[in-house]
């Protein structure tokens, strides 16, 4: 979706302003819909794609002005309502007119994290799925402009880059978020020098690694392929050696 | 970003009206015990967990350790969520899928999620206002060291790597141990630690520094 939460690479927000001594929570709702959110969640009421997804439908207008648990609560009321689960005027009335969802399976647990259902939002697999791309492929980032959720930003779209870590498998978010299943697949760290990104006048070193899924990528057609050897699940970053190899693997590449 | 209402702790929570917010999160609360979805005294739990057992001084204890113990840091490399439990902080929520970037010499790292909030929360606790703002989101991959230079960083040639937390991944920067730290103990090293240079807006406090700091709130 090409929605206004997509703000990779945006002008005008003017500059970031941190607050001094900033507390955990601003205020106590906050802190309730944050605990209420995550148990939700939890009890599979939705899952977490759904719920960026449902964030990511809030009217732009809205979206902009709404603070981050504002969105929160924003999205977690129309998902019990999506679900089923409660109705527009039950949550107005803040009272049940009807009995509990059978809906929600996890347990309700006793609070903080080590009672917390991991189960409920595991979202990585464990089975050996083929990747499509192995560590040092060239490939471009397709270039679609999809209704539904995806986790692709508009600014890497149709760019070219450098797979350079396969994280292993994951479930699919454009599917997962609107109830179309898991699609497990690869995801990969995907580094995009500046100036593929964002044009020659960005020609500083500052590239971006994005991570992509497979049905996110192409091969690269245009670049010589030199593959390189596998590095299948190890998502280890290049180390001390890194950055004079990776330097020396940059001389070679073609511009 | 602040709304400005029951500012924190909510001692005028009950007196003040409450904001709109505020009532429907009531609201909220109510129709979900009801609805026998959750329990009050786990909501409490959970926010007790956040804002006291969960937050940026875990990860201070990870980088400390990874400076101090090259074997450590080997493992926080290769498989990090491991590594970090392995020092008592459970992965939880936001800390299931981990990496750890090491800043070099030549490399600075920052961590961004240009399309929400991503963040290693089992590390770093929950974002602050501005990690999640649109201007950060929408600054950090085109203009990276013109970001940095606003958080009063100059990171002079470095490459700067920006990370864009667009999976289930979560990134956090172990930060290059500073000068002059030979003699301190990894308690002392913990402390020089911020959340910022874990994010890799900031870069960790020089032993003076942390001294001066401490002799001030003394």
């Amino acid at each position: 979706m090409n929605g206004v939460h997509d703000l990779g690479g945006m002008h005008g927000f003017g500059p970031v302003v941190p607050e001094q001594n900033e507390p955990v929570f601003h205020s106590d709702w906050e802190k309730r819909v944050f605990a209420m959110t995550l148990t939700a969640m939890g009890r599979r009421v939705c899952n977490v794609d759904e719920f960026r997804r449902a964030i990511e439908q809030m009217p732009p207008p809205s979206y902009l002005a709404a603070t981050y648990y504002e969105k929160w609560l924003h999205a977690i009321e129309a998902l019990l309502v999506e679900k089923g689960i409660a109705t527009r005027e039950e949550i107005a009335a803040g009272h049940a007119a009807a009995p509990g969802p059978a809906k929600a399976t996890g347990p309700v647990g006793n609070g903080g994290v080590d009672s917390f259902d991991s189960s409920a939002v595991k979202l990585r697999f464990d089975k050996s799925y083929k990747p499509s791309f192995n560590a040092g492929d060239r490939v471009v980032a397709r270039n679609f402009n999809p209704e539904h959720h995806t986790r692709l930003p508009r600014y890497a779209r149709g760019k070219r880059g450098v797979v350079r870590y396969d994280h292993g498998v994951f479930v699919f978010p454009d599917t997962h978020a609107h109830g179309l299943g898991a699609k497990p697949q690869h995801v990969y760290t995907v580094e995009f020098e500046a100036e593929e990104l964002w044009g020659p006048d960005r020609n500083e070193r500052a590239p971006v690694c994005l991570d992509c899924w497979d049905d996110y990528l192409e091969r690269d057609r245009t670049a010589a392929a030199k593959p390189r050897a596998a590095k299948r699940r190890t998502a280890k970053p290049a180390g001390r050696s890194g950055p004079r190899s990776r330097a020396g693997a940059k001389k070679g590449r073609k511009r | 970003m602040s709304d400005g209402h029951d500012h924190h702790d909510g001692h005028d929570y009950h007196n003040a009206p409450l904001s709109e917010p505020a009532q429907r999160v009531k609201a909220l609360e109510q129709l979900l015990i009801e609805k026998g979805l959750v329990n009050p005294q786990a909501l409490d739990e959970l926010v007790d967990t956040y804002e006291r057992r969960i937050g940026p001084r875990n990860g201070a204890r990870v980088v400390a350790r990874a400076w101090a113990d090259p074997e450590y840091r080997k493992r926080l490399l290769a498989n990090a969520a491991q590594a970090i439990e392995e020092l008592g902080f459970p992965p939880g929520p936001q800390g299931e899928h981990m990496m750890a970037l090491e800043n070099t010499p030549r490399l600075h790292n920052l961590v961004v999620c240009t399309l929400c909030s991503c963040y290693p929360w089992s590390v770093l606790g929950l974002p602050p206002v501005w990690y999640k703002s649109t201007a950060y989101r929408a600054s950090a991959v085109n203009d990276p060291r013109g970001l940095l230079k606003g958080f009063g960083l100059d990171v002079g040639d470095k490459e700067v790597r920006v990370w864009d937390s667009s999976s289930e991944m979560r990134y956090f920067v172990i930060p290059e141990r500073p000068a002059s730290t030979e003699h301190l103990t990894e308690d002392e090293l913990a402390d020089l630690v911020t959340r910022d240079s874990m994010i890799g807006t900031g870069l960790p406090k020089s032993p003076s520094q942390s001294a001066r700091r401490a002799g001030a709130s003394k």
